[in-house]
């Protein structure tokens, strides 16, 4: 008597698992409760077991693919056992074993299934602490935005996902297609067989106009992480609480003291070394953004875009609005660089003299409300951004220094995050990075 | 134009390469008296006499040498094999001495012969004298190989075969003797090692030789009644074997089947495929797919030999799959 190895639903929450590994070989005996595979559920990684005795004959579902609960992903049967009938009934099921790039489940909106690329940082159950609370408890968040997010490209519609390790199936000819007119395949839905994107994909998105692939970088420029399950059930509960951009604040408060010295000394050294804190401020936050991809991100759905390259952008206010050139590659930009054409970009942006190539393309922002007194604000964020610093006024503040009082230049500043791509604890490693900068700004150049 | 057969137009080009050139003479089993086993040298031994229609035991290996040696003394013999499976008691002539020849008396003796007779299936002829030999002569450095599949290009390669100075391998077909086509009355020639395109379409390529040129243009023919256009690339030469032809169809429709005679394993397609990899890599919109015989030996009963042949319901099953029309 056979055995159906289905996706059994290992968690309260679970609508479908991923199977990380195989345990057992096809053609392995194994005993009821023995362990067949590891799953990846919503939250955790766990073991589903045999419900029965026999061989294991064959495994359904490949190593990376994800099926919905219920789905079959296995048979244990006799050695001789006909198992064709419950292999032919089992959904789209016969070719995924081996291949490990056929769609397990046609119907399921979404499950991109594949591990994290070897070498992107990609937060599992069990490293991130913000993360394993997070499905039920998010993290604690401000308050709620009070003015709809400024205008800028929309995050794009889901594209169902891609089981091939995260990269779409496509024909060679589609993906050369899709080069030669900067199209992303990551946003072409695939009408091939098992989703595989070709030509006649590539001319349909191409004819949907522009719109239907921004393009902030080029290829090279990002690694895609795929969505892991307890990413996927952290973007759907926390859009269900506050969305459409599930965003909270975290707000950090440094002391400038340094800084003030090192803008003291430039400017003793020359008119032309002069820098604004603000021009201190940006460099630093574009060297922290260097060293968290996981925070230069933008969210792009089906999964998480992180930037190697860092285009800050720069709220600037003009008279009847606001707009944000950006600053492109500020990171590898020195000091003096960076200043001359932020300030460059203000005038221009005030004049009203920007072209578009340069207000487009940042991966991240910043704003800044200081010469206007404000002490410390929330900033929105710009989608698909996942994250934006809003910096308040430099002032002299009363602080506690070796339990002594004293006067301290401070700044502080306060991150919006998109809960979706940033957890708390990876957004408040950033603003230590960036403080940590501020307050050391020797640390900039190192 | 004239429409003859394929068995006339083998003729007209062995009598005019006769008579244009004293050394050409033909020999095999049953040229002569009996006219030809499938009467392609007919009327022959009454034009050019016995010393140049010359009939043989029934020893292929022995009068195969026979003309390996009179090609190395100056003279152009065309040998006739009654069929290709019993050329393989030939083939270390064909193989050893006309191919290598040239390149082992260091380009002292070139061997301008022509080895020609019917390959690959016919109807019930069973597992022995079905086979389709192309893979394994195309193999051969050496040795250039045709396959025409129509009256026009068998008489069109023959003649450049006869007056190619290397070994030419020309595979005929006993199903083809009795098709008729087009032949021009004016004399031409067709250069070995290039392919023709036989049908224009956009949305697939067939690539075939040989006979299964006439089961492309069927499929090709009832596919169009369904819309789907299709590209007919007939090889006509395997080796050399006219890879811009290839590259050409493939970059144009971006899915290609390839149709043979033969069994897959080393097949003349799996070469086409190898060429389309290479060189149309990123203008492929689907997996290259092949159509050819069963891997079994041809089976005598009728519906078990029809099962194993590539047909015309297989190609066209084949091009609807590369264009994701079926599964």
């Amino acid at each position: 008597m056979a055995t159906k190895v289905v996706m059994e639903a290992l968690s309260p929450t679970m609508e479908e698992g991923r199977l990380v590994k195989w345990v057992k070989n096809e053609g392995d005996t194994v005993a009821k409760g023995e362990v067949l595979a590891e799953v990846e559920t919503d939250k955790a990684v766990m073991e589903l077991v045999a419900r029965g005795d026999g061989v294991l004959r064959k495994r359904v579902l490949g190593e990376g693919q994800t099926a919905p609960v219920g789905q079959l992903v296995g048979v244990i049967a006799a050695a001789d056992e006909d198992i064709g009938s419950i292999l032919s009934s089992a959904p789209a099921a016969a070719e995924t074993a081996g291949g490990g790039a056929a769609t397990a489940a046609p119907a399921t909106p979404a499950a991109p299934a594949a591990p994290p690329t070897p070498g992107t940082p990609a937060p599992t159950a069990t490293q991130a602490p913000a993360a394993t609370q997070a499905p039920s408890a998010p993290a604690p968040s401000g308050p709620a935005p009070t003015a709809p997010a400024p205008s800028g490209p929309a995050p794009s519609a889901p594209v169902p996902p891609h089981e091939n390790g995260g990269r779409p199936r496509s024909s060679p000819l589609a993906r050369r297609l899709a080069s030669d007119r900067g199209l992303d395949l990551g946003r072409v839905q695939g009408s091939g067989p098992g989703g595989r994107i070709i030509k006649r994909d590539i001319e349909a998105a191409s004819t949907a106009g522009p719109s239907a692939a921004p393009r902030p970088a080029a290829a090279g420029d990002y690694t895609d992480v795929p969505l892991t399950q307890i990413r996927k059930t952290i973007a759907r509960r926390l859009t269900e609480s506050i969305g459409p951009i599930p965003t909270f604040y975290l707000t950090m408060e440094a002391d400038l003291t340094r800084t003030a010295e090192l803008r003291q000394a430039m400017t003793e050294a020359g008119n032309e070394f002069k820098v604004s804190f603000n021009d201190i401020i940006l460099k630093a936050v574009a060297t922290a953004l260097a060293r968290h991809p996981e925070v230069n991100a933008h969210w792009l759905g089906d999964r998480v875009r992180q930037f190697h390259r860092v285009h800050l952008g720069m709220a600037v206010a003009i008279e009847d609005g606001l707009i944000t050139p950006v600053l492109f590659d500020a990171d590898r930009k020195g000091l003096g660089e960076l200043s001359q054409e932020a300030r460059d970009l203000a005038a221009k942006a005030r004049a009203r003299k920007l072209t578009p190539n340069e207000y487009t393309g940042s991966t991240f922002s910043v704003s800044n409300l200081g010469m206007f007194g404000i002490g410390q604000f929330t900033a929105i964020i710009n989608p698909p951004e996942s994250g934006i610093v809003a910096v308040g006024a430099v002032e002299e503040r009363p602080v506690v220094v070796d339990g002594q009082v004293v006067v301290r230049k401070r700044v502080r500043f306060t991150m919006s995050c998109d809960h979706r791509v940033i957890d708390g604890a990876t957004g408040a490693r950033f603003l230590q990075d960036v403080r940590r900068m501020l307050e050391n700004p020797l640390m900039i150049v190192y | 134009m004239p429409v003859i057969t394929y068995r006339d137009a083998l003729n007209q080009a062995l009598r005019e390469e006769m008579q244009r050139d004293d050394r050409v003479f033909i020999m095999g089993e049953e040229v002569g008296v009996y006219q030809g086993a499938y009467k392609v040298s007919k009327g022959m031994l009454q034009e050019f006499g016995e010393m140049r229609v010359v009939d043989t035991p029934i020893t292929e290996l022995g009068f195969a040498g026979v003309g390996v040696g009179a090609a190395m003394v100056g003279l152009r013999p065309i040998i006739e094999f009654m069929t290709w499976n019993f050329a393989l008691l030939a083939l270390d002539q064909v193989v050893n001495s006309a191919a290598k020849m040239l390149y082992m008396s260091g380009g002292q003796y070139s061997i301008p012969i022509v080895f020609r007779g019917p390959n690959g299936a016919a109807l019930q002829l069973s597992a022995q004298h079905s086979q389709a030999w192309e893979s394994w002569l195309a193999h051969i450095p050496g040795l250039k190989v045709v396959a025409p599949g129509t009256p026009y290009d068998a008489k069109g390669l023959l003649k450049s075969a006869v007056r190619d100075d290397n070994p030419v391998i020309v595979l005929e077909g006993e199903m083809l003797y009795n098709t008729k086509g087009d032949v021009p009355a004016e004399e031409y020639l067709i250069p070995l090692g290039k392919a023709a395109l036989k049908r224009e379409g956009d949305h697939c390529s067939i690539i075939t030789h040989g006979k299964m040129i006439l089961v492309a243009l069927q499929a090709a023919d009832q596919l169009a009644k369904e819309g789907i256009r299709v590209d007919v690339v007939d090889l006509l030469s395997l080796r050399p074997m006219d890879v811009d032809a290839i590259a050409t169809t493939v970059r144009k429709t971006n899915r290609a089947v390839v149709l043979e005679e033969g069994w897959e394993l080393a097949g003349i397609g799996a070469q086409v495929v190898d060429y389309i990899q290479r060189e149309c890599f990123d203008d492929l919109d689907a997996p290259v797919i092949r159509v050819h015989q069963a891997d079994v030996p041809m089976p005598y009963a009728k519906n078990l030999e029809r099962a194993a042949k590539p047909d015309v319901p297989k190609t066209i099953a084949a091009v609807k799959k590369v264009m994701y029309l079926e599964q």
